[in-house]
């Protein structure tokens, strides 16, 4: 009998801790959301969860968690509304910079500049979380929908990202990132992965943006060399809204039309994409184009591998006002434009003795993809058309990149 | 000797309760820590000096009135270029208020807010009190406020101004340093000067020495105030960048991730913002190209973002809602120069 008591005991004090160590603490609409939400978000214990229930509410301040493991629940995608439109103060609608964080079942819209921004965080999760300028492709929405930069172990699931002047879901300069069964639309750029290593893209479908999937790299930033990244079983298709990015942000160089866009980064592994209905291009894979002092930057693609794509016709109405890309290509090509497009541009030492062999551009099958590519030599040399379109001389075995795990 | 009894006798009648600095949750009223003899006056008691920087944050034009309070026989450590490595107990006191103290003036004073950064288990925690409107006590804050009100600008001019009481959380974007909460502005090069004390004048960092409170030797490039006409317009542009920018935009701080680098010791041109590509911009880049152009402001993101009051363009993200417009004029003469 006492032996019994003990253990009752025992499992009523786990049960009495489970309980107490996590609470929930429910908003509702009310005259004054801000404060309510902002005090909960600051007031809740690491673990709580901080619940908005359906409703739309109107913020004039930025919202922000800097409080370990919280989650912030909403009642779905379409019910719980955070807007932003008469935004005063604050340059996000919502910033994470705590660890552990989950974001889920909520929509930020209209924000005056970056939708939810997460900084320099150990663990994220967005799960069923919208973000979006509610009026359409226009200058003057925010940079980015989702976006999470310094962050490491980064879960992107089942999100919308609607209307970014820059890209609906961007992740910066982060490390082991999961980016699956979202859907980016209107966007300069769909899904963006940048400076960034370790990612895996995959179910997610691209629609109506200036360009589906970006895997970009760029100078003068902390974090940069970005590698391993896959971009898997996604749809990239139909984006030809015009690039409406405000000038000297990088992705205003984007042409409309582009399926995918690899620029710099090493070891990127595209398969089983579908891809297509784009007006300029299906993939492109380029060199950063500015001069940079910046001696750690390396600004050529490497070690690229394109297989198992299936892909529809693309090129039909190049984007020829938008950056330099669209135009070179379209004369090159004779108006012919590739599905796969190559800049071929190398550093001079690999122009005269050659790439190596795990640094190359592998192509594995792709259905009736077609390739173009640019000869250096023969480009300097006006003599020779340095065109090249035979995709048999890029082909070969493909090996596989590991898929992403989260550290601790 | 009848001077020294009286002061000794005001003294004595409210001193710090450090206790209260140490406890977990702070009180809900100001008045509480025994910081003021005098609240409404924001006369310090016994152990508590104020003190001033030479180059201040600008918040809206508000008058700032800074305290602070190191514990009997604590030191705090020089660390050059750096903010004072302060003791446990320390705490820095900083009143927000319209002081409306301008000859032409026909509005009374009024306090905002008053920020506490209190060190305690070595590690900074910040707290805030908004003022009363009776203006004789402040209370705890949360979750900020906005503050809708007027002041008198020094030509004499009414200002309506939305100030903003920043959330616990907004405060930390300011501070927060390699993910810890840092204070900004008592760093040696920002102290280096005479202020007025109640028994005289004297150099700030001498009356600390006198205090017992620092007892290194420091040896460093003073900031100069940007507002200073004999000074050099390059170091009243960097100083007036390093105070109001760089708590961000420095290796460690929350706006590292653009590779903008703002604080005055920074010498890498690219990443002072000459050419350089704005990287996470978006439409705060107004179509331009570069953070500076040398000889553009025009051409500028960075003049341009200092003259935004749009939330989504303005820069700093936080702390202001109007211009300021003298600021904005040096930096508009320091990159046409660059």
């Amino acid at each position: 009998m006492i032996k019994f008591l003990k253990l009752f005991n025992f499992s009523f004090l786990i049960f009495i801790s489970f309980f107490s160590d996590s609470k929930t603490i429910t908003i509702y609409p009310s005259a004054d959301p801000y404060t309510e939400i902002q005090e909960a978000l600051i007031l809740a214990n690491p673990g709580d969860i901080v619940h908005i229930s359906e409703g739309f509410y109107k913020l004039e301040d930025s919202l922000s968690i800097d409080i370990d493991n919280l989650t912030l629940q909403g009642d779905g995608i379409n019910k719980t509304i955070l807007s932003f439109k008469n935004q005063m103060s604050g340059a996000q609608g919502l910033s994470v910079i705590s660890d552990g964080v989950t974001l889920q079942d909520f929509a930020v819209e209209d924000a005056k500049g970056d939708a939810i921004k997460v900084k320099g965080v150990h663990g994220i999760s967005f799960i069923r979380v919208r973000t979006e300028w509610t009026n359409g492709p226009d200058e003057l929405n925010g940079a980015y929908g989702l976006y999470p930069v310094e962050s490491k172990n980064v879960l992107i699931d089942s999100c919308v990202a609607i209307g970014a002047s820059d890209a609906g879901i961007y992740v910066g300069q982060s490390e082991n990132i999961i980016v699956k069964n979202s859907r980016a639309e209107f966007n300069v750029a769909g899904i963006e992965i940048e400076n960034s290593y370790y990612a895996d893209v995959f179910n997610n479908h691209a629609e109506n943006n200036t360009g589906g999937i970006l895997v970009f790299d760029l100078p003068d930033i902390p974090q940069q060399g970005g590698h391993h990244v896959r971009v898997f079983r996604n749809k990239s298709i139909n984006n030809n809204t015009d690039n409406f990015a405000p000038e000297g942000n990088i992705v205003g160089e984007v042409p409309r039309g582009t399926g995918i866009i690899i620029q710099a980064n090493s070891h990127v592994e595209i398969f089983e994409n579908d891809i297509g209905g784009n007006d300029t291009v299906n993939i492109a894979i380029v060199t950063y184009g500015y001069e940079t002092e910046d001696e750690n930057y390396y600004p050529h693609p490497r070690a690229i591998q394109i297989h198992n794509n299936r892909f529809t016709k693309s090129g039909n109405n190049p984007d020829l006002e938008t950056g330099e890309l669209a135009k070179i290509l379209y004369e090159l090509s004779d108006k012919n434009m590739p599905d796969i497009f190559w800049d071929g541009i190398l550093p001079m030492k690999q122009i005269i003795f050659g790439q190596p062999d795990n640094e190359k551009l592998i192509l594995g099958d792709n259905g009736s993809a077609t390739f173009l590519t640019i000869n250096p030599i023969k480009y300097m040399l006006p003599i020779f058309n340095p065109v090249e379109r035979d995709y048999d001389n890029y082909r070969g075995t493909i090996t596989p990149l590991p898929e992403v795990k989260f550290s601790d | 000797m009848l001077c020294l009894l009286f002061f000794s006798y005001l003294d004595s009648s409210v001193y710090v309760k450090e206790d209260l600095i140490y406890q977990d949750k702070p009180p809900k009223k100001l008045s509480e820590y025994g910081f003021f003899q005098d609240m409404n006056n924001q006369k310090p008691s016994d152990g508590v000096l104020p003190y001033d920087l030479i180059s201040p944050l600008f918040s809206d034009y508000a008058d700032k009135l800074r305290f602070i309070y190191i514990p009997e026989n604590e030191i705090a450590t020089y660390k050059p270029n750096k903010v004072f490595d302060f003791p446990n107990g320390t705490a820095l006191i900083k009143t927000f208020a319209y002081l409306n103290n301008y000859q032409n003036s026909n509005i009374s004073k009024q306090l905002l807010e008053t920020r506490l950064l209190i060190k305690k288990n070595n590690e900074w925690v910040n707290v805030s009190y908004v003022w009363n409107d009776e203006q004789n006590e402040a209370f705890l804050s949360i979750a900020g406020k906005t503050i809708s009100t007027k002041f008198v600008n020094e030509f004499g001019d009414l200002i309506d101004v939305r100030y903003r009481v920043p959330n616990i959380n907004q405060c930390k974007e300011c501070h927060i340093s390699n993910k810890k909460i840092t204070p900004i502005g008592p760093k040696a090069r920002n102290l280096n000067r005479d202020f007025e004390y109640f028994n005289g004048r004297m150099n700030q960092l001498t009356k600390w020495h006198n205090q017992g409170w620092i007892v290194d030797e420091i040896n460093e490039k003073n900031m100069v105030d940007w507002s200073d006409k004999s000074s050099s317009l390059d170091a009243k542009a960097r100083s007036y960048l390093d105070i109001n920018c760089a708590h961000c935009h420095i290796e460690g701080g929350s706006a590292d991730t653009s590779g903008l680098y703002l604080d005055y010791t920074e010498n890498r041109k690219i990443n002072l913002g000459i050419f350089k590509k704005p990287v996470a911009t978006g439409r705060a880049s107004n179509n331009l190209s570069y953070s500076i152009v040398p000889g553009e402001p025009k051409k500028s993101i960075l003049l341009f973002r200092m003259e935004s009051l749009d939330p989504g363009i303005m820069m700093p993200e936080s702390g202001r809602a109007l211009q300021h417009k003298e600021a904005i004029e040096l930096i508009n003469e320091w990159i046409k120069n660059l």
